[in-house]
């Protein structure tokens, strides 16, 4: 699993210089644009971590958590993944400063911190893309859009505890 | 959003007053805001150079190579989009661009697919396509989860990437989820149309 990215990333290499590209200028230009990136999501970012930091630090975080885990353990779901999961869809700032949470408190190899990567790594900002997107098009009706899009967030959830469990431990 | 910053503030403040931890939520307030930054700066060399990566791979005509190999898989979920249409090509691009993690490259491709399934369909109603095309939007299909690696290195993983394997099996879970339901409505917008369609018709000749 470890050889992958390295793989990729000479493999990537070696078929930019074939097809003739300037390979470091576009590595230089890409990299422009990921700092752009980081700009542009800086602000966002830092208001909702000062959010979810005061949450953290005033104790009502772990108070949610300590309120929803009775039912979660009964099916063995992590309950630190509740309130990601029902932001996830809404903020994806918002998500990633809660991720950094679970993070600090239980760290990002532990179960729950792989389980949260999964989901943060497999959904997207449903509200925001299916908003954008309708948008552009001038579509009021979306039908049955937004019920099958949180039905495929909600369903990342589950799978991220199933697979993280049966392949990380 | 604004509501939801809101909320998170003063649910921190009603419920620091009540177990008397004010002190500990002003210095948790100052230091979150510290460390946001320190958090920003330390991913930020990641993602610089996974874009970096990202952009060869789109300067070497990679999106192009990866829309026609999924042509194939496409064209099933998009039946009633001719292949040969300007609609499939850049539902297809903006595909490819998704799985590379583009999203720069992928937003407009995918504006420009929503207009172009618009031009074959009048009124305010999404189409069938137009609803499978925005589902494909809004789950994640990013073959390399740089931001989470990112973020997870910074906080000390041993091995950012490895889950790889599971962030794949539930991302291609939850889409399957997502379209499997979403032809399940449609049977069932269909049915309800019909099956109403063949009252009236009853009503009208009984």
């Amino acid at each position: 699993m470890e050889a992958i990215i390295p793989i990729l990333i000479t493999a990537l290499c070696g078929y930019g210089l074939i097809k003739g590209v300037n390979i470091f200028d576009s590595f230089v230009e890409g990299a422009k644009e990921g700092i752009a990136t980081v700009k542009f999501i800086a602000p966002t970012m830092i208001a909702l971590l000062v959010a979810v930091g005061t949450l953290r630090a005033s104790g009502a975080l772990d108070y949610v958590a300590r309120l929803v885990s009775p039912f979660a353990e009964a099916v063995g779901f992590p309950a630190e993944l509740v309130p990601m999961g029902l932001l996830r869809p809404v903020s994806g700032s918002g998500a990633t400063a809660l991720l950094t949470g679970i993070y600090e408190g239980s760290g990002p190899d532990s179960f729950v911190g792989r389980c949260a990567s999964v989901v943060a790594g497999s959904t997207e900002t449903t509200f925001y893309a299916v908003t954008m997107y309708y948008g552009a098009a001038g579509i009021k009706r979306i039908r049955h859009t937004l019920f099958s899009a949180l039905l495929a967030d909600f369903t990342a959830i589950v799978v991220s505890v199933v697979t993280v469990g049966w392949f990380m431990s | 959003m604004s509501y939801v910053f809101a909320a998170m503030i003063a649910a921190s403040f009603l419920y620091s007053l009540c177990c008397g931890t004010l002190g500990e939520l002003s210095t948790g307030m100052m230091d979150s805001a510290g460390s946001a930054v320190e958090l920003l700066l330390s991913i930020s060399g990641m993602l610089c150079m996974w874009s970096g990566f990202m952009r060869i791979a789109k300067d070497s005509g990679l999106i192009e190579k990866l829309s026609r190999l999924c042509a194939p898989l496409l064209r099933r979920l998009f039946p009633d989009v001719g292949e040969e249409s300007e609609a499939f090509r850049y539902i297809s691009m903006n595909f490819s661009a998704n799985l590379l993690g583009l999203g720069n490259a992928a937003t407009p491709l995918g504006i420009s697919a929503m207009r172009e399934l618009k031009k074959n369909s009048p009124g305010d109603a999404a189409t069938d396509s137009m609803v499978n095309f925005v589902l494909m939007n809004t789950a994640s299909i990013q073959l390399i989860p740089t931001t989470v690696a990112a973020l997870r290195k910074s906080y000390g993983s041993q091995q950012p990437f490895d889950i790889l394997l599971c962030v794949w099996l539930t991302s291609v879970t939850a889409l399957t989820a997502g379209l499997i339901s979403s032809a399940l409505c449609r049977r069932w917008q269909r049915w309800r149309r019909s099956s109403r369609y063949s009252s009236r018709r009853c009503a009208a000749t009984g």
